[in-house]
């Protein structure tokens, strides 16, 4: 069964220093509120999975939590770079951050085997790209496989298997009972492929009444469930919240300066001072 | 559409990312399915749709079928495109039920380097992947669309850094080495038909699959493509010229682009 707890304790109780974590949420349903919480709980030396990392992880990134960064797509949707993630990487600042860097089809087969309980999974896909060189230090989580049944040339992708997921949800019942709906990406696979997870959610009902579309995760499918309404602000809770697109464009100069970043994370994310 | 080059005669009456853009959607008919990525893609998509098109099926990579957004989605998961979408699908979902079979007629695509075998680098610049010029946000959907779809269109600004002899990192296969390579790699669909450019347009020779300049904007010349172009570009033996923009696509495009919020930022 699911603990229903505020956001610090079950960030603390499950996010630790050295752990691989997902925080997925594909545009929408972001848990942003968690990600600052982990920032200011100072973790360090996390490898940080996720299909789009986006501004959460680079603020994670920024903030010096993570170690490696495990992705597919690392832009600021619609706007461009993703600054504090580049100088990371072009310039190891504010440390060296180890990629391992696949496609949205190949991480997303990767959840889903997490998830079935399997070691791999089969797709078309990666054949002729850089993205099985050296470089892109998929070694040990691509392999070529052959259809034991046509012969045909494939692809296997190896689990991912984080120790810990978090998501957003639009909401919880009282027993932990987790519902989200919209575009729903691939946040059930990662719970379901993770050792342990957190669903912030917008609101906590008495009673979930079906929504169309609506993805349920059982409440004994998640370790920790806490309310934090607008958690997944600047992106979006579907009947809840809007994205809020000026803040994508917005955090593109809050972040190209290391100053500038280090001064928002004082003010937006530990709440020192004020502009 | 600010912060690409603004290459058009004052006299044109539209700016070169404006006829890119509508030559882009004009390449879209009616029915179609179109598996479109975000940026110029993204708009000339929604142009087509709001005029010529009304029945084009856009498909995000975010797992809506069928969107319908009123207004240009800023990124791939957009409220709007849920809220007005067919189906809404989870994302191992749209790639293994709906792209990886082949389902889907058109990948529309953009690129930071384009190969003279329209291979696609969106992944980093310069030679040295651990050592890059240029860290670029990576793959995203884009290797299995240009794997998948039946057919690929690729909107491209063009200049000598968009347009390399050799792309520094294959993210996404066009026709990899030449003739043959696709077949090598398994790779079902038929690859880049079109590759759509702020100058004109190019399509790979049947048969040695380079990419060919075959149409040309008005009052631009082939001199002035070749300068952009970091191979030696062959021109097609009947080279063509663009129709430019109608008033009623421009008005519909520029609809579109003034309802970005912060007026488009930096697209």
């Amino acid at each position: 069964m699911a603990e229903i707890v505020s956001l610090a304790e079950a960030i603390a109780e499950t996010v630790h220093d050295g752990d691989t974590v997902a925080m997925e949420g594909f545009t929408h349903l972001i848990p942003h509120a968690a990600g600052r919480e982990v920032i200011r709980q100072g973790r360090r030396g996390l490898t940080l999975v996720r299909m789009t990392p986006d501004v959460i992880y680079d603020q994670l990134i920024g903030a010096g939590c993570a170690r490696k960064l495990v992705f597919s797509w690392a832009g600021n949707p619609g706007v461009g770079s993703l600054h504090r993630f580049r100088d990371a990487v072009e310039r190891c600042w504010p440390g060296p951050l180890e990629l391992e860097e696949h496609s949205h089809a190949g991480m997303a087969n990767r959840y889903v085997a997490g998830a079935s309980g399997l070691p791999f999974a089969v797709l078309r896909g990666y054949n002729g790209t850089g993205l099985l060189g050296p470089g892109a230090n998929t070694h040990a989580s691509i392999a070529e496989i052959a259809c034991p049944f046509t012969g045909e040339r494939l692809t296997a992708v190896a689990a991912l298997r984080p120790d810990v997921a978090v998501t957003h949800a639009q909401r919880a019942d009282r027993a932990g009972n987790v519902q989200f709906w919209g575009i729903t990406g691939v946040q059930k696979e990662a719970v379901l492929a993770s050792a342990r997870s957190v669903v912030t959610v917008e609101e906590i009902v008495d009673e979930l009444h079906p929504k169309p579309g609506a993805v349920v995760l059982p409440t004994w499918a998640v370790g920790y469930v806490a309310a934090a309404p607008g958690g997944a602000h600047p992106s979006y809770a579907l009947d809840y919240t809007a994205r809020d697109n000026d803040f994508y464009v917005a955090w593109d100069a809050i972040s190209r300066d290391r100053e500038t970043f280090l001064r928002w994370v004082d003010e937006h994310v530990f709440g020192k001072g004020s502009s | 559409m600010t912060g690409g080059p603004v290459t058009e005669s004052p006299q044109a009456g539209y700016s070169s990312d404006e006829i890119m853009t509508v030559t882009a959607a004009r390449a879209l008919h009616d029915g179609m399915t179109c598996f479109v990525g975000i940026g110029l893609p993204s708009d000339a998509a929604n142009l087509a749709r709001r005029t010529h098109a009304p029945n084009l099926v856009l498909i995000y990579e975010s797992g809506t079928i069928g969107a319908k957004p009123g207004s240009l989605p800023l990124s791939i998961g957009d409220g709007i495109l849920a809220e007005t979408a067919d189906a809404v699908v989870s994302v191992p979902e749209i790639f293994n039920y709906w792209l990886q079979p082949g389902r889907i007629g058109i990948g529309f695509l953009g690129a930071a380097q384009i190969d003279k075998f329209a291979n696609i680098n969106t992944t980093v610049i310069g030679a040295d992947y651990a050592e890059p010029k240029v860290r670029l946000p990576g793959a995203g959907g884009a290797p299995e669309i240009a794997a998948s779809c039946r057919e690929v269109i690729v909107v491209v600004r063009q200049t000598l850094r968009t347009f390399v002899h050799r792309v520094d990192f294959v993210t996404s296969v066009g026709f990899g080495d030449g003739p043959g390579s696709r077949k090598y790699f398994g790779l079902t669909g038929a690859g880049p038909q079109k590759v759509i450019t702020d100058l004109g347009v190019l399509e790979p020779d049947p048969q040695t699959c380079e990419l060919v300049l075959t149409a040309v904007y008005p009052g631009v010349s082939v001199a002035a493509v070749r300068e952009r172009t970091g191979w030696d570009l062959r021109i097609s033996a009947d080279l063509g010229e663009i129709a430019p923009p109608r008033p009623a696509e421009l008005a519909v495009l520029r609809d579109l682009i003034a309802a970005l919020p912060s007026e488009g930022a930096a697209r």
